[in-house]
C-alpha cells in the first residue's frame, strides 16, 4: 500500500469510529444504559431518555450517515481517491 | 361511494401502476436483471431501499407492538434504522466498489473459495425465506380483511404481480415498482397518523403531538397515557420492563442483522458511483425514518383512543365504562375478523378492561364486581389498520391503508426473491456448477430461478410452516452471525483468510441455530426443545431473538484466532482489499 493510500485510510477510520461512538452514545447509552436517569430530564411530555429511544436516535442516525458521506467525498478529493 | 368498491379502485389502480412500470421497464440483459444496468439515481435508490426494507411487519406491525410494549419496543426502532448507519459506513460503499452482483460473489472472491460462497448462498437463502413467508401471508390477510376475498385467492393474485414485474423486470422492473411502492404506502401511513394527532394534540405532525399537550388541556399526551394506563393496573407505557441486557442485545442483533440482510445490500450495487452508495443508504434511511418516527406516535395514541373508548369516566365508577350495544361501528368491523373479541363476563353490559393478571389491581376490580379482562382478544396488528376507522376519516383513507399495506408487504417480497433468484442463478449455477453458460441463458435461467421462487414463496405463504411467527428471529440471527462478520472482516481485515471467515461463518451461523433451537425447538418443531424457554434456563439470561449479536462475536473471534494460526491470503487477495478500500477506479459492474 502507497503512503498516501495509508494515510487516507486512516483518515477514513479516524472518521468512521468518531461517527460510530455516537452512534453508540445516542442509542444504547442514552436509549438504553442511561434512560431512566435521563428520564428525570423532560422534553415536552416525554423523558430524555425515551424520546431518544423513539425519536433522537433516529434523527441523530440520519445526520450521522450525511456527514459520513460528505466528509469522506472531501477525503476522496484530498487524496485524490476519487471517481472520474 | 360504498367502501369496498372504493378499495377495489385504489388498490386496483396501483395495481395497474405496477404492472405498467413492469412494461415499461424490462430487463434485457444479466446487469439489468440483477442491478438495474447500476443506473440507478441515488434518492431513487433510497426510496426503493426504503420500501424494500419497509415490509408488512413496518407498515402493519410494528406500531401495534409499540402501542402494547411503550419503551420496550425501542428495540425494533433503534435496532431496524441503526442498522443503516453500519450499512453506509461499513459495506455498501465498499461493496459498491467491488462492483459485482451478489453478496455471495463478493464473499467467494474475497475468500478465494467455493466453499465460503456456497455457505454464504445457504445463509441468504434460508434468511430470505424465512422473510418472503411472512410477506405473502400479510399480502393474504390484507385482501381478506379488506376485500373481502378468501386468504389463498389473496396471495394468489400477489403471486401474480409479483411476478409479472419482477421475472419481466428483474433488479429494474423492481426498483422502478418499489419507488411507487413507497410513495404509496409513505401516504397511506402518515395521512392517518396526521389526523389522529391533529385530533388528539392539535399538532399536526406526529412526531410533536408524541410528546405534545392534550388538546384543551395542559396534561402532556404521554403522561395522561401513562396514568390512564396505571390507573387500569398496567405497567407505565413509558417505563421500562425488560432487562436491560436483552435490550441491547437484541438492538445490536437487529442492527447488524439489518446490515447483513442481502437483500437490502444489493439495493447498494444499482447506483453509479461509490459516492453515490453513500448518499444513498441516508436518503433511504431519511425515507424510512418518516415512517419510523411517526410509528411511536401512531402506537401510544391508539392505545390512548382505544382505552379511553372503553374506559370513559374515572376507574370504578359503574358508569364509566362502554355500554357493549353502544361500542363503536370500528369494534364491530374487527369483531367479525375474529381479530378482536370481547365476553361480557360479569353479564352487566357493559366492558371492561384493565389488567387482570396484576393481583393487586385484580383484587381492587373484584370489589367494583368485575370479573376478568373483558377484551379477552385484541390483535396488535389492527392498530394501524383500524387507525382510520378509529379517526372517523373517510372510506378513501381506508381503502388508502389497504393499498399501503399491500405495498409494503409486495414490495418486501419482490427484493427478497430477487436475492434468491440471484443467488440460484449467478452464484449457483453460473458461479459453480455452468461456469461458461451464456449471458442469455443465465437470464433465461434468472428470470426461471425467479418464478420458481415466487411459487415456493407463495406455496408456504399458503401453507405457513407452524413456526413462520419465530423465523424472523432466525433471519436477523443469520444475517447477523454470519453474513455481516463475512463482510466487514473482508473489507477491513486484510489478514483475514479463507479458512478464518470459514469457521468464523460456520460458527456464528451454528451456535446461533443450535441456541435458538434449544430453546424454541429443533427446526421449530413443538415439544423438541431441550429446556423452557424462560429466563431462568437462558444462557447469562440472553433470549434467543437476542442471540445473533453473540453469534457474530463468535464468529469474528474464531476468524481472527484462526487466522493468526493459518496461512496470510495471497498477494492478489490482499491487492483486491486495497482496490475496494478508495472509490477510484470503480467502473461498470461485471458478472464475470
Amino acid at each position: 500500500m502507497t503512503n498516501k493510500a495509508g494515510e487516507y485510510w486512516k483518515a477514513n477510520i479516524r472518521l468512521v469510529t468518531t461517527l460510530l461512538i455516537i452512534w453508540f452514545m445516542v442509542s444504547f447509552l442514552f436509549g438504553i444504559i442511561l434512560v431512566e436517569p435521563l428520564n428525570t430530564i423532560r422534553i415536552g411530555g416525554a423523558g430524555l431518555g425515551f424520546w431518544f429511544a423513539q425519536q433522537g436516535s433516529i434523527f441523530t442516525f440520519l445526520i450521522l450517515i450525511f456527514i459520513y458521506a460528505v466528509r469522506m467525498n472531501a477525503l476522496d478529493r484530498k487524496f485524490d481517491v476519487h471517481e472520474d | 361511494m360504498e367502501l369496498q368498491t372504493l378499495t377495489y379502485i385504489v388498490v386496483g389502480t396501483t395495481f395497474a401502476l405496477y404492472i405498467g412500470i413492469a412494461i415499461w421497464a424490462r430487463a434485457s440483459t444479466t446487469g439489468e436483471f440483477y442491478v438495474a444496468g447500476k443506473g440507478i439515481h441515488p434518492v431513487a435508490n433510497g426510496m426503493a431501499t426504503a420500501a424494500d426494507w419497509m415490509s408488512a411487519a413496518s407498515f402493519i406491525s410494528m406500531a401495534g407492538l409499540i402501542a402494547f410494549k411503550g419503551y420496550d419496543a425501542s428495540v425494533y426502532l433503534m435496532g431496524w434504522t441503526g442498522g443503516y448507519v453500519l450499512l453506509a459506513m461499513l459495506l455498501a460503499p465498499y461493496l459498491r466498489k467491488f462492483g459485482k452482483f451478489t453478496v455471495p460473489e463478493f464473499i467467494g472472491e474475497r475468500y478465494y473459495s467455493q466453499t465460503a460462497r456456497i455457505v454464504a448462498v445457504i445463509c441468504l437463502i434460508v434468511a430470505s425465506i424465512t422473510y418472503v413467508i411472512g410477506q405473502m401471508k400479510g399480502v393474504g390477510v390484507a385482501f381478506g380483511r379488506f376485500l373481502e376475498v378468501d386468504f389463498h385467492t389473496g396471495v394468489m393474485v400477489g403471486m401474480g404481480i409479483v411476478f409479472i414485474y419482477a421475472v419481466l423486470g428483474g433488479m429494474k422492473g423492481i426498483t422502478y415498482t418499489q419507488i411507487a411502492q413507497y410513495c404509496v404506502l409513505i401516504f397511506a401511513y402518515t395521512v392517518p397518523a396526521i389526523f389522529i394527532s391533529l385530533q388528539l394534540t392539535d399538532n399536526p405532525l406526529p412526531q410533536l403531538g408524541l410528546i405534545g399537550e392534550m388538546a384543551g388541556s395542559g396534561t402532556h399526551m404521554l403522561e395522561k397515557l401513562d396514568h390512564v394506563l396505571v390507573d387500569l393496573g398496567f405497567a407505565e407505557y413509558t417505563a421500562q420492563k425488560g432487562s436491560s441486557l436483552n435490550m441491547a442485545l437484541l438492538t445490536l442483533s437487529l442492527m447488524i442483522g439489518t446490515a447483513g440482510l442481502p437483500h437490502v445490500i444489493i439495493r447498494f450495487f444499482t447506483v453509479p458511483k461509490v459516492r453515490d452508495a453513500r448518499y444513498s443508504a441516508g436518503w433511504a434511511l431519511l425515507f424510512i425514518a418518516i415512517l419510523y418516527t411517526t410509528a411511536p406516535a401512531v402506537g401510544s395514541m391508539a392505545r390512548l383512543n382505544l382505552t379511553e373508548t372503553i374506559q370513559t369516566g374515572p376507574v370504578g365508577d359503574p358508569a364509566a365504562n362502554l355500554v357493549f350495544d353502544e361500542r363503536p361501528q370500528w369494534f364491530r368491523n374487527w369483531e367479525k375478523t375474529g381479530l378482536l373479541a370481547f365476553e361480557d363476563k360479569n353479564g352487566d353490559g357493559r366492558i371492561q378492561y384493565y389488567n387482570d393478571k396484576n393481583p393487586e389491581f385484580a383484587a381492587r376490580a373484584e370489589a367494583w364486581g368485575w370479573k376478568g379482562n373483558e377484551m379477552v382478544k385484541v390483535d396488535r396488528d389492527i392498530m394501524v389498520l383500524a387507525n382510520p376507522e378509529i379517526a372517523r376519516l373517510p372510506n378513501w383513507v381506508i381503502a388508502l391503508v389497504a393499498a399501503g399495506g399491500l405495498a409494503a408487504a409486495l414490495s418486501t417480497a419482490a427484493g427478497l426473491l430477487l436475492a434468491i433468484s440471484s443467488a440460484i442463478s449467478h452464484d449457483l449455477l453460473k458461479g459453480v456448477f455452468m461456469p461458461h453458460i451464456s449471458e442469455r441463458r443465465e437470464l433465461m435461467a434468472g428470470r426461471l430461478a425467479m418464478a420458481g421462487a415466487i411459487a415456493v414463496a407463495g406455496y408456504l405463504g399458503m401453507n405457513p410452516p407452524g413456526f413462520a411467527a419465530q423465523v424472523v428471529a432466525l433471519a436477523f440471527g443469520l444475517a447477523a452471525s454470519s453474513i455481516f462478520p463475512a463482510l466487514m472482516m473482508g473489507i477491513f481485515y486484510k489478514k483475514m483468510n479463507r479458512a478464518g471467515a470459514v469457521l468464523g461463518m460456520l460458527t456464528g451461523l451454528l451456535s446461533t441455530l443450535v441456541y435458538i433451537f434449544v430453546y424454541k425447538g429443533w427446526f421449530f418443531m413443538p415439544g423438541t426443545n431441550n429446556l423452557p424457554d424462560n429466563a431462568d434456563n437462558w444462557l447469562f439470561s440472553i433470549q434467543p431473538e437476542s442471540f445473533g449479536a453473540v453469534g457474530a462475536l463468535l464468529n469474528f473471534s474464531v476468524a481472527i484466532v484462526v487466522s493468526k494460526f493459518t496461512q496470510a491470503p495471497p498477494e492478489h487477495i490482499q491487492h483486491l482489499v486495497e482496490s475496494i478500500r478508495v472509490p477510484k477506479g470503480a467502473g461498470q459492474a461485471s458478472g464475470h
